[in-house]
């Protein structure tokens, strides 16, 4: 018995979302049909995704396989660390340095960067971006933060 | 005359000087971004789109019009010369379009559409004129239950519009849905999925949902194999048509037209499917069809004259109803919502200089693409050569500040990270992004006419279907019944697979 195996995890997925979000309505009210409370509607919706979840999945079986392909592991190492990063420390270390921050550690994402080339392209791109958003639109984001300034 | 004269207050608004300047910086813009491979209109205006906050009202939406129909057209020049198309509207211009490149006449190939575009924006900017206000009209007259009816037609509307398998796109749909009502619920106060993370109070940031799932995911989707995408850049030669060109030309440009306005229209994904059918309807009536696949001029000029009419029509529902189309109308909803624009009916008799200005600055915007398009394409190839490794790290950086100054929130960043890797995810499962983005806006508007609907009819939910009373409301619901069966009839799932395929 074969099952597309694409098909089966990506049931699942919604499965599992689904059941998330019911368990999430847990502490809310659910009301009547006339008047609704906060829970009653969500809890519809994730109802119907878990059985879109379980159909999507029950038919996967029987169908061919197919390939999941590769995962992009690095790049998710890295850009997923840099954005988050970004949001936590750009009000303390300044646009300038964030921006460099996190170009320079999602430049090595491919593997194709070298070091030389990482390092001009994110300064370049945190002193463009200082330019266009903090002296040109003035976004009111400081270029260095007091994290970093001694001064 | 009415309409001649809401056009004229419409083009003296939008020709106004700082408009102008602003359309052009929108199309400017929007084309830079669009023609870089991987990013596609709703990735490039989800990272513009902060640009426009420390605009007055008019001037910023009708640069984010411009920076919609500029990265479409941008779009276009890259599925032409690399065969890369940015989102899938274009994806059928790369069959024809880059078989005319290969033989030297990718020049005819940007002109057709050039062309095809321009023409197709004048006609869809006169359905768009001719269209909004009787909508607007009708739109008014809607209580909670028809707007509830609505907002479902137009959900259904998105599965079977959606390519690929229906049941994906319903679920997709739900779970955006679902998203959408994370946050503090409008009746009771009571917060809805938040953790406990205030930050989460006011909701998940549209923008960081767009930027994830159509800029961070696409980026991860990039780097699965980065061996395979080397494409050879076709050198433009020489850009005017000749005249055999334009014989064949017309016909499928004034057929696009038509398909596009028409279908651009309906929720989900008007525009592409307003391609893909072009594309099938010239391959039938073509008296050469075997020369489709090998560089047929008319598969350029139709599908991409679809794609625009398409492009500019969703413009109709979101103008008049405060409902969007597709993903980019949802962010020119956020822009509004941020700008304090109650989208619906009301922007058109309350600011008739807003509505009527953005309506004809896309007719001007067309005119400045067809220059900056066609003239200048020397710099947009040029652009082209950047390697995807050199360009990358950019768009997460101005994503990154994109999204944080939105509300200046660091937790939006962290929903980028998630986004980014749900949407990967979600796109190796096959299932496609942009009906999740419509659930996610219309979510909240969906829950709160059900709510006031059931309230008004006492608990009685044939208010919804009662046609004596709400006809309105019983035939929209009546037409997405209608829609959902005859997706899932299978010899009609048959015909739909049919049109989506023709992209191998």
């Amino acid at each position: 018995m074969t099952a597309n195996r694409k098909d089966l995890i990506c049931g699942l997925v919604f499965v599992v979302i689904g059941l998330l979000f019911a368990v999430g309505t847990r502490d809310l009210d659910l009301g009547t049909a006339t008047r609704m409370g906060p829970g009653y509607f969500p809890l519809v919706l994730a109802g119907l995704l878990v059985v879109t979840g379980l159909i999507i999945a029950a038919r996967s079986f029987g169908q061919p396989d197919v390939e999941f392909g590769g995962i992009p592991w690095r790049a998710m190492l890295l850009i997923i660390p840099a954005t988050i990063f970004f949001g936590y420390a750009v009000r303390g270390v300044g646009l300038l340095p964030a921006i460099f921050i996190v170009a320079l550690a999602a430049s090595f994402a491919s593997r194709k960067m070298t070091v030389p080339l990482a390092f001009a392209l994110s300064a370049v791109l945190a002193v463009f971006c200082s330019l266009v958003f903090v002296t040109g639109l003035g976004l009111p984001i400081p270029l260095f933060g007091p994290w970093v300034r001694f001064w | 005359m009415e309409l001649l004269s809401n056009l004229a207050l419409g083009l003296s608004t939008a020709a106004a000087p700082e408009n102008i300047f602003y359309c052009f910086i929108g199309v400017l813009l929007g084309t830079l971004v669009g023609v870089l491979p991987g990013l596609g209109p709703t990735a490039t205006t989800a990272m513009l789109l902060p640009i426009t906050f420390v605009l007055p009202p008019t001037p910023a939406l009708i640069m984010l019009a411009g920076i919609y129909y500029g990265a479409q057209y941008g779009g276009s020049t890259t599925a032409i010369l690399i065969n890369l198309p940015g989102e899938s509207s274009s994806a059928v211009t790369s069959i024809d379009g880059y078989q005319m490149a290969r033989q030297g006449r990718a020049g005819q190939a940007l002109a057709a559409a050039a062309i095809g575009s321009f023409f197709a924006g004048t006609v869809a900017t006169f359905v768009i004129a001719l269209a909004a206000p009787p909508l607007t009209d009708i739109a008014l007259e809607f209580g909670p239950p028809e707007y509830f009816s609505l907002v479902v037609l137009g959900l259904v509307c998105s599965v079977a519009l959606a390519h690929g398998s229906v049941l994906k796109a319903i679920a997709m749909i739900v779970l955006g849905l679902m998203l959408g009502l994370v946050g503090t619920d409008i009746y009771t106060g009571t917060p809805r999925f938040t953790l406990d993370q205030l930050e989460l109070a006011d909701g998940i940031n549209f923008v960081a949902v767009a930027a994830g799932v159509f800029g961070i995911a696409e980026i991860f989707r990039n780097m699965e194999d980065e061996h395979k995408r080397e494409g050879v850049i076709a050198k433009v030669v020489s850009l005017w048509p000749t005249k055999e060109d334009w014989k064949r030309m017309i016909a499928p440009i004034l057929r696009g037209t038509a398909l596009g306005s028409a279908l651009g229209v309906l929720p989900g994904g008007g525009a592409i499917l307003a391609s893909f059918a072009a594309y099938t309807i010239e391959k039938k009536v073509s008296r050469n069809p075997q020369e489709f696949g090998r560089g047929a001029i008319e598969g350029v000029a139709a599908p991409e004259s679809a794609n625009n009419a398409g492009a500019q029509t969703s413009f109709i529902p979101m103008l008049t109803l405060g409902i969007p189309a597709n993903p980019v109308m949802a962010l020119m909803i956020g822009a509004m919502i941020i700008q304090g624009i109650v989208p619906g009916p009301n922007v058109a008799r309350e600011q008739p200089e807003l509505f009527w200005g953005i309506i004809a600055s896309m007719w001007l915007g067309n005119l400045m693409l067809i220059i900056l398009n066609l003239p200048l394409i020397g710099i947009w190839v040029r652009l082209l050569q950047v390697p995807y490794h050199a360009l990358f790290p950019a768009i997460i950086a101005f994503a990154s500040i994109g999204v944080y100054s939105v509300n200046s929130n660091p937790f939006d960043l962290y929903s980028i990270a998630l986004f980014g890797t749900l949407g990967w995810l979600l796109l190796k499962l096959d299932c496609e992004p942009a009906p999740l983005l419509l659930g996610f806006v219309l979510g909240p508007l969906l829950e709160e006419h059900l709510r006031r609907a059931m309230i008004i009819s006492r608990g009685d939910p044939t208010i919804f279907i009662n046609f004596s009373q709400r006809p309105i409301s019983a035939v929209l619901l009546t037409l997405s019944a209608i829609a959902l069966v005859a997706v899932l009839l299978p010899t009609v799932a048959k015909k739909r697979q049919e049109v989506f395929v023709e992209e191998d």
